[in-house]
């Protein structure tokens, strides 16, 4: 049995096409995921994101305990509301999940986690928890609603209740601001600009419609996915999982060696790791015709190095993107097998895309012959 | 409701196929596979002078989500492709029987597309 966010008959009302994703019954897409994707890139979108799950870490230990259990340093949030994307590590170094992690006050964080990982993450919570004055609360209450774009802000402040828009149109990236229980963040997963927006589950379905005959573009879990990919996100399950160490899926900006007296967990398999790093992740841009796909196999001087852990069609570049991992020593040129021909691909920075713009050379098709 | 041409010739695996005055088959994919499949972005048609067989797997067609794969209705040579779809491959969403049509075969036994279904015979295939 599937389960259903609060906004279930919304999205079956407005024709959406569900799918099972990590148990929940979810829509991928409502008549264009094309457009939806260009929706958040030109206007503004939304998304239910209802699946994930908010965690209060709470107590007077709050700090201590996430500088024990993540590989980035929450001591860098200093202010009420700021907020931190980190790695849970396992002791290998392995990534457990990737989160945001908001400072609301002292002894107040709250952490937000994906859907597929909500139970093992809770349960390593509880146990890394021993030993510290925390309370873990996983707020089952409350449901998340993702609104991106250059319009999104805008269209989401002229909702918001007065003592919290002013504050929600002051906020800079990652950070929050909140009123109650409705929480603002500005963050997201996209790579513009908006808001993530935390409330209890009986107030989504209103705030959806009210954002619905504003303008707002519903989008559904395909825009997700490539919009991140254009954005150069990871996504927890194929671009890393507690097999990869952040070292080697693009994110060692998010972990925090500075304060060599915080033994994080994963430190020391990290440090180990990183004198003899194995693998890099890598962007790739598809220079012919063709669409790039997870797992495809990725040459370079006639050698496998590697495969794509995500790819696909790139909307706002009309192109084909993916990102890749490969031996840490791989020199490009690149190739990727696609249904049995080796296509060059050229190596590039993620993001390729970020606030509307196309960041990376533009794909220039190969004539065809 | 998917649009079913009373006057076309179906496989099961959801092509079309029409029979040119000329005795050769324009086929594609039907606008049942073309709306589950969703936004198209990519179409790779066979090479002209290729010989099929039936059933054989000779064209791609990739959405946002998928690589699927089209499937000749009957054997043949394929005597021309869309070639419009290299840009365009949305043509097939928008037009599945006319504009967004894939290929041409000219077929090894005429007679061979009389065992492919009709449209109420499709019709109850999807069901």
């Amino acid at each position: 049995m599937l389960k259903h966010t609060a906004l279930h008959a919304e999205h079956l009302r407005l024709g959406a096409r569900m799918v099972d994703f990590a148990g929940w019954d979810m829509p991928i897409q409502y008549a264009s995921q094309l457009d939806e994707h260009h929706a958040v890139r030109t206007v503004a979108g939304m998304f239910d994101v209802a699946h994930m799950s908010a965690v209060d870490v709470l107590g007077s230990q709050a700090r201590d305990f996430l500088r024990h259990l993540l590989a980035n340093d929450v001591a860098r949030l200093q202010s009420p509301g700021k907020a931190l994307y980190s790695c849970m590590l396992n002791r290998d170094g392995g990534v457990i999940d990737d989160l945001i992690v908001y400072h609301l006050d002292e002894s107040w964080f709250r952490l937000v986690v994906n859907a597929g990982t909500t139970d093992k993450d809770l349960a390593w919570l509880q146990a890394e928890a021993a030993g510290f004055e925390v309370e873990i609360r996983h707020r089952r209450d409350l449901g998340i609603l993702a609104v991106q774009g250059p319009a999104a802000r805008q269209r989401v402040q002229a909702l918001l209740p007065p003592e919290l828009a002013e504050r929600a149109s002051a906020l800079t990236p990652f950070s929050a601001a909140w009123h109650g229980e409705l929480f603002v963040g500005r963050t997201g997963y996209t790579g513009e600009d908006g808001y993530e927006l935390i409330l209890p589950h009986d107030e989504l379905l209103p705030l959806w419609q009210a954002l619905l005959a504003a303008g707002v573009t519903p989008c559904g879990l395909g825009a997700r996915d490539t919009l991140r990919l254009e954005a150069g996100m990871n996504l927890y399950g194929q671009d890393m999982d507690e097999t990869v160490s952040p070292l080697e899926c693009g994110l060692a900006w998010t972990v925090s060696l500075a304060d060599s007296r915080r033994a994080f967990v994963g430190r020391e398999a990290l440090e180990a790791r990183q004198a003899a790093l194995g693998r890099k992740a890598i962007g790739l841009v598809l220079e012919g015709r063709g669409v790039l796909r997870g797992h495809m196999p990725v040459r370079a001087a006639g050698q496998q190095v590697g495969e794509l852990t995500s790819g696909g069609y790139a909307p706002t570049l009309k192109g084909s993107i993916a990102l890749a991992r490969v031996a840490a020593d791989a020199e490009p040129p690149f190739e990727v097998e696609i249904r049995g021909q080796w296509h060059a691909v050229r190596e590039v920075k993620p993001p390729f895309v970020r606030h509307g713009k196309v960041l990376v050379a533009s794909v220039a098709p190969v004539p065809r012959s | 409701m998917s649009n079913t041409p009373a006057d076309l010739k179906y496989a099961k695996s959801h092509e079309w196929v029409k029979t040119l005055p000329d005795g050769t088959l324009l086929i594609g994919i039907t606008d049942h596979a073309q709306a589950a499949l969703g936004d198209l972005v990519f179409v790779e048609t066979p090479k002209v002078g290729r010989v099929l067989a039936a059933d054989e797997a000779c064209c791609v067609v990739e959405s946002v989500k998928a690589a699927s794969d089209v499937y000749a209705p009957v054997a043949g040579t394929v005597v021309d492709a869309n070639a419009k779809l290299g840009e365009n491959p949305e043509l097939v969403n928008d037009a599945p029987y006319e504009a967004g049509w894939l290929w041409k075969l000219k077929p090894a036994n005429p007679a061979d597309v009389d065992g492919l279904l009709d449209a109420a015979g499709y019709l109850a295939s999807l069901s």
